[in-house]
């Protein structure tokens, strides 16, 4: 008894899905440091680049998850209220401008203005990117560990820390990282691990399907210790001078990684329905009815 | 104004699944997939132990969030409150799948059959190729509640105007009818009755009742 009853783990979106998110929050993340470093004067073709990648590959991820490939258009026909819609419409600009700006960088550099606001522009689109997919999620109203609206920031830190970490990696391969790099990933490791923790607090607090709370408690130690703390220490370290070109590498590799990890926990691990519910039992033999129960749900007076 | 609504007397049901076969005979959907079915739940510790049997699906929401989500407006409402699926606008992305508040959506990538990889006579003369790697969900038989009202019959009254799961229901625990009549059956049962709609916080304004005490059954 109770079969079917108790939150059931979403099979709807499998790990294509959650690609898509980690390609989108990476490369829109990747986007702000192209653009920052596009306005100090500062390298950022392969930034822009690789960024394309980021959010091409995620967008390819989903277009082999959808049932019908071929009617892939059709996802352009709800601008009303679809937030899938949004994202794509979104991402058309974005690849228009980053690619616009990575070829007059590499083309024309002569034309480093034109390249530099253009790749602002494309920067700006891609925020409008990165909150469409949080709000994909958030819209979701049968997975509770989507639907909770602390999911919004979250996702938002998430992408610009993802897009940090890989900025430290290419600046290390390509030999040229500014401390200011080190600074702002520093601040934005920070600002993820406030998202997470206000996140898994407020999922608690409103509450939620007790398989949700257990597999992001059981993740804690390891988003807490080797993604945020161990990459926090490496920065101050290489901010203090100490094998700057080495320990932000491995501090931005932990970054970006840890992002993708919270991102396949959610979506594909804690990512539990609604599950059924009586108000009331029926009054039948007794003459008695007592208030429904939840099954497979930490309520808020239940703690945790 | 009409709106099409389920009700479901929670005293009356007793768990047969006799509705989720109806619904599968009527709408030849595939193993695995039922728009009709009757979730099993014990509530209490024994030895203070009440089981009871609610009958799921699609609720009709009249603010449905499948739609809301909808990237190819595939999923629409009626202006008799049906939700439905356009299976030749939908792609496919399960998007409405993880909207639903009810688990009521299904999405068949290949085709399943009963027995194995060859369909049995049956299921192969009803087997529907475009409802392949869409969206799909309990239709509240649209078909014919349609072709009854066309015909004069009052949907919830007339079996030929009524679901399938309803005209089968052994202990009469189901009901259809508009709520926006004073007057239909569901709006006597909800007037008599007390009664619940699942997962009310969602802001869905379902259309499916629970009757859990009131007039006797």
């Amino acid at each position: 008894m109770n079969k079917g009853t108790v939150p059931k783990l979403q099979r709807s979106w499998d790990l294509r899905a959650a690609c898509n998110f980690i390609g989108g929050g990476t490369g829109t993340g990747l986007l702000v440091f192209a653009a920052i470093s596009a306005v100090i004067g500062a390298p950022f073709a392969a930034a822009g680049l690789l960024a394309l990648v980021f959010v091409g590959f995620g967008l390819s991820m989903v277009w082999l998850e959808i049932g019908k490939p071929l009617r892939a258009i059709n996802v352009f026909f709800h601008p009303q209220t679809s937030w899938m819609t949004r994202e794509g419409i979104v991402a058309l600009p974005l690849f228009a401008l980053a690619a616009l700006a990575v070829l007059i960088a590499l083309a024309r550099p002569d034309l480093d203005v034109a390249a530099a606001l253009t790749m602002e522009a494309a920067a700006a689109v891609g925020l409008g990117f990165l909150y469409c997919q949080a709000r994909i999620l958030r819209a979701a109203k049968g997975i509770r560990a989507w639907s909770e609206p602390a999911i919004l920031p979250l996702i938002v830190a998430s992408g610009f820390a993802e897009g940090a970490g890989v900025y430290l990696v290419l600046a290390g391969l390509t030999g040229a990282q500014p401390l200011w790099t080190y600074a702002l990933a520093l601040l934005l490791c920070g600002a993820r691990y406030g998202a997470w923790w206000h996140y898994r607090r407020q999922l608690a607090a409103n509450g939620a399907p007790a398989g949700t709370l257990n597999v992001l408690n059981e993740a804690e130690p390891l988003v807490a210790w080797a993604g945020h703390a161990a990459p926090a220490v490496l920065l101050v370290l290489a901010l203090a001078g100490v094998l700057p070109d080495v320990l932000a590498v491995l501090a931005g590799l932990a970054m970006a990684v840890s992002g993708w990890f919270v991102k396949v926990t959610i979506v594909l691990r804690a990512a539990r329905s609604n599950g059924f519910a009586v108000a009331h039992t029926p009054v039948r033999g007794r003459g008695t009815s007592r208030a429904g129960e939840r099954h497979g749900w930490q309520l808020p007076h239940q703690g945790g | 104004m009409t709106r099409y609504v389920m009700v479901a007397d929670l005293r009356r049901c007793i768990g047969c699944q006799t509705c989720t076969a109806a619904c599968k005979l009527t709408n030849a959907t595939m193993p695995g997939v039922q728009w009709r079915r009757v979730v099993d739940m014990e509530v209490g510790t024994f030895p203070d132990v009440q089981r009871v049997f609610m009958p799921v699906g699609c609720q009709h929401c009249s603010d449905p969030p499948c739609m809301e989500v909808c990237p190819s407006t595939a999923t629409g409402k009626r202006a008799d409150g049906i939700v439905t699926i356009d299976y030749e606008l939908c792609i496919g992305c399960s998007y409405c799948a993880v909207a639903c508040p009810y688990e009521a959506r299904y999405k068949v990538d290949k085709p399943t059959f009963a027995f194995g990889d060859t369909p049995t006579e049956v299921e192969a003369r009803r087997y529907d190729p475009a409802m392949i790697g869409v969206a799909q969900k309990c239709t509240f038989c649209a078909d014919t509640v349609d072709d009854g009202v066309s015909r004069g019959l009052t949907p919830g009254v007339d079996p030929d105007a009524t679901p399938a799961c309803v005209n089968s229901c052994i202990s009469g625990a189901l009901s259809f009818g508009d709520i926006e009549d004073p007057d239909s059956n569901v709006s006597k049962l909800l007037r008599e009755n007390q009664h619940f709609r699942m997962h009310e916080e969602q802001g869905t304004n379902p259309g499916f009742y629970y009757l859990w005490d009131g007039a006797r059954p």
